[in-house]
């Protein structure tokens, strides 16, 4: 984050040849100085220097449905996933040049390692308490990604079937 | 079942499959292999694809076999690449300390973060880093020093997170190669090839699902959930099904080899994933379907042969290939789609909050001694070090004991390669025979039995002294698993006594040979009259029932000799 506050702060020091050499200016004043500002600071923002906002179309909005699980009832939702993006889009502002995408601030630490030990397990109750159905230990789920031949068979013996009830009666 | 286009007898090049019984109509045709492209002369005796050879192939027969399998198969290329899952040895799961136990009861090897329990965390298990790390060093890779982790989203139920923690933006190793032993599944031809990878990453294994499609639903156990893998993910260098299946064979023995993934491909613990394209030579690359979740390396063969048939029926059809997930129906022999299809599907990759970045330290200055945290250090191990891989095996075997490409891949295969240099080396045992008696007879032992070479009821001794015998051409070749499995019975009894009691000498008293052989001669009187008329190839058959007279307990080319002489001598 240091990163980042440096350009948004001190956008004279932040030449792109120095990016290291500007965190440590920044760890100077970072010590001295709240990043706050003293007063209300307004910026206003020229959307026309924005990206132009996607086309919000139905196959966008099947697709975000399909992914977070999450239905889109209304209009009004889809207008605050418009206002959202644009929102958003004012990150476009921010000049990033140099800047290594910063994933987690922990980024200087290492991972920690444990031993290959068997510590865990052996508590099907508990990893069970949640489930809504269950059937001989094992979680009860829709059905998956099974092949699809399987179900076209399954739709075909049903046809058979009842042909050959007809027949029957017949 | 395949279609077969119309039979071409080629004037130039065919570059059709045909049906083999045309070739069984002209038994000397030469033919090419389609799978390996090599020559072929003599009868075709199996249902099998050949292409018959050109004049031009004919007469340039010192043409590489891969140039004339391209000049065979000219009218479509096909390209695979390989994603390997293969699951890594260690007594517990990646991130959590649950264990790893194959077939355990349902949902008791899991934690509660493997069931995605609020509030839990991932704990990188450093053994798992160790056994990355020394493959990709067994597969000369490039080991990044920092790797990091990310969330591959996906809703299904056997992944109760939503997502799965792997390596994709900054994986653990990049680049590398394998050469492995290129074997055709028609023909005994064997080839050095060379593979090249693109990474090798860390991730979670899912659970697994049983579709109950009586009842609709999906059962789901999570003990393989969280299990550690290693992603090894191939450039698109293979051509055919049995190349991506050779590959995957000497994949496999490497990975045993050094101990990081016990290589149970029927109880999962590999799995690939196949990329499959085809495209006209010259134009660019086709668009690609990928069959998943291939458990063994028959089909893995078939898979990839079957999808690459089917793509080629589809384009030539005048059909669209649609980037789509397919699994392979062993039972019918072909590629079916998977209801999800590829491009509805968004991982929306991440990088993993909850993991700093991953180091290997290449040697001991770097890490902090005040760390709680093991480590995993780049250094040389010495033991590693001195451990031969297959590939060292199989060159020990060719350059210093002269055994052929396609012998030394199955003494490797086997892990006899230990026990053949201690028969060479201090029993004195000559190559050939120590080869011939290892390769078929002992293997198929071993099999009978269910052991592994170490722990094989018939000592090294005893061994040695049957190779003995078999190299001074006392006993046939046919009467070696008669006396192994004997010695197996009864270990305290000598090879000597074995064959003496079951009378299994080689019957060499010429008088004996010679009555069997104008038996044979006078019993098939229509089979020496056209051997008479220059089918020389009649000798195979009356050598055949020869021995067969002998209770196999003869040389065959010694009989084959001795026939031989007694029918130029009667014309």
């Amino acid at each position: 984050m240091q990163r980042m506050f440096c350009k948004l702060l001190l956008p004279h020091c932040a030449t792109k040849s120095q990016p290291v050499q500007t965190a440590h200016v920044f760890r100077a004043l970072y010590s001295s100085k709240s990043k706050v500002p003293d007063k209300p600071m307004w910026d206003s923002i020229n959307y026309d220097k924005l990206p132009k906002l996607p086309d919000t179309d139905l196959a966008l909005v099947e697709q975000l449905e399909r992914i977070s699980l999450v239905e889109f009832n209304n209009e009004a939702g889809l207008v605050r996933l418009r206002d959202a993006v644009k929102l958003a889009n004012q990150m476009h502002l921010v000049d990033t040049e140099g800047v290594e995408p910063l994933d987690t601030v922990l980024e200087d630490r290492e991972c920690y390692l444990r031993r290959d030990e068997v510590t865990e397990g052996n508590c099907v109750d508990e990893v069970m308490s949640n489930a809504s159905k269950v059937e001989e230990q094992y979680f009860v789920a829709p059905p998956g990604n099974i092949p699809m031949k399987k179900r076209d068979k399954d739709h075909l013996s049903r046809v058979l079937d009842s042909k050959a009830d007809t027949d029957d009666v017949v | 079942m395949r279609v077969w286009t119309k039979l071409r007898l080629s004037k130039t090049v065919c570059l059709r499959k045909f049906s083999f019984r045309s070739a069984l109509c002209r038994p000397r045709t030469t033919v090419i292999c389609f799978n390996c492209g090599s020559l072929y002369k003599g009868k075709v005796t199996q249902f099998r694809t050949f292409c018959f050879a050109s004049e031009d192939q004919r007469r340039n027969l010192d043409l590489e076999p891969a140039d004339r399998q391209k000049q065979s198969q000219t009218s479509w290329e096909p390209v695979i690449g390989l994603e390997i899952h293969a699951q890594i040895k260690s007594a517990s799961k990646l991130f959590s300390g649950a264990g790893t136990q194959y077939g355990a009861s349902p949902n008791t090897q899991v934690s509660l973060f493997d069931a995605a329990f609020p509030g839990t965390l991932p704990v990188l298990n450093q053994r798992c880093v160790q056994a990355a790390v020394r493959t990709a060093q067994a597969l000369g890779c490039h080991i990044n020093c920092v790797s990091k982790f990310d969330r591959k989203h996906y809703f299904y139920a056997d992944m109760p997170a939503g997502y799965q923690i792997t390596q994709q933006r900054h994986p653990l190793a990049v680049g590398g190669s394998l050469t492995y032993v290129y074997q055709c599944s028609i023909t005994s031809f064997v080839e050095r090839r060379s593979a090249r990878l693109i990474q090798i990453q860390l991730e979670q294994d899912s659970g697994k699902s049983l579709h109950d499609l009586e009842n609709g639903v999906s059962l789901i156990d999570l003990n393989r959930a969280g299990h550690g893998l290693m992603e090894i993910v191939t450039e698109p260098d293979f051509t055919s099904g049995d190349d991506a299946a050779s590959f995957v064979k000497d994949l496999r023995d490497l990975l045993v080899a050094i101990g990081t993934c016990d290589g149970r491909m029927a109880e999962g613990s590999m799995r690939v994933d196949a990329n499959v394209s085809v495209n006209r030579p010259g134009e660019p690359l086709g668009t690609r379907t990928e069959v998943k979740n291939i458990n063994s390396t028959r089909n893995i063969r078939l898979a990839i042969d079957s999808e690459i048939e089917r793509q080629i029926r589809v384009l030539e059809g005048g059909g669209v290939i649609e980037n789509e997930t397919r699994s392979y129906d062993a039972e019918d022999g072909q590629t079916i789609p998977m209801r999800d299809k590829e491009k509805l599907l968004d991982y929306r990759f991440f990088p993993e909050p909850n993991l700093p970045p991953l180091v290997i330290h290449c040697d001991h200055s770097t890490i902090s001694p005040w760390s709680p945290s093991l480590s995993v250090i780049l250094e040389k191990d010495e033991d590693f070090e001195k451990m031969l891989l297959p590939e060292q095996q199989r060159k020990r075997l060719e350059e210093k004991y002269g055994v052929p490409l396609i012998h030394s891949v199955v003494l490797v295969r086997q892990g006899l390669f230990d026990l053949f240099e201690i028969l060479v080396n201090q029993h004195s045992c000559e190559v050939w025979a120590t080869t011939a008696v290892l390769k078929t007879p002992y293997v198929a032992f071993l099999d009978d039995h269910k052991v592994d070479s170490e722990e094989s009821p018939v000592s090294i001794e005893q061994l040695a002294e049957l190779i003995h015998i078999f190299q001074r051409e006392k006993i046939s070749s046919s009467s070696l698993s008669l006396v192994l499995n004997e010695l197996a019975v009864n270990s305290s009894i000598s090879c000597q006594s074995v064959i003496e009691e079951k009378g299994l000498w080689i019957v060499d008293c010429d008088d004996v040979i010679f009555a069997a052989i104008d038996e044979v001669l006078a019993k098939n009187p229509q089979n020496v009259k056209s051997y008479k008329k220059g089918k020389t190839n009649q000798i195979k058959v009356f050598t055949n029932k020869v021995i067969k007279i002998l209770d196999g307990k003869a040389n065959t080319m010694r009989i084959q000799q001795l026939i031989k002489d007694r029918l130029d001598k009667r014309f």
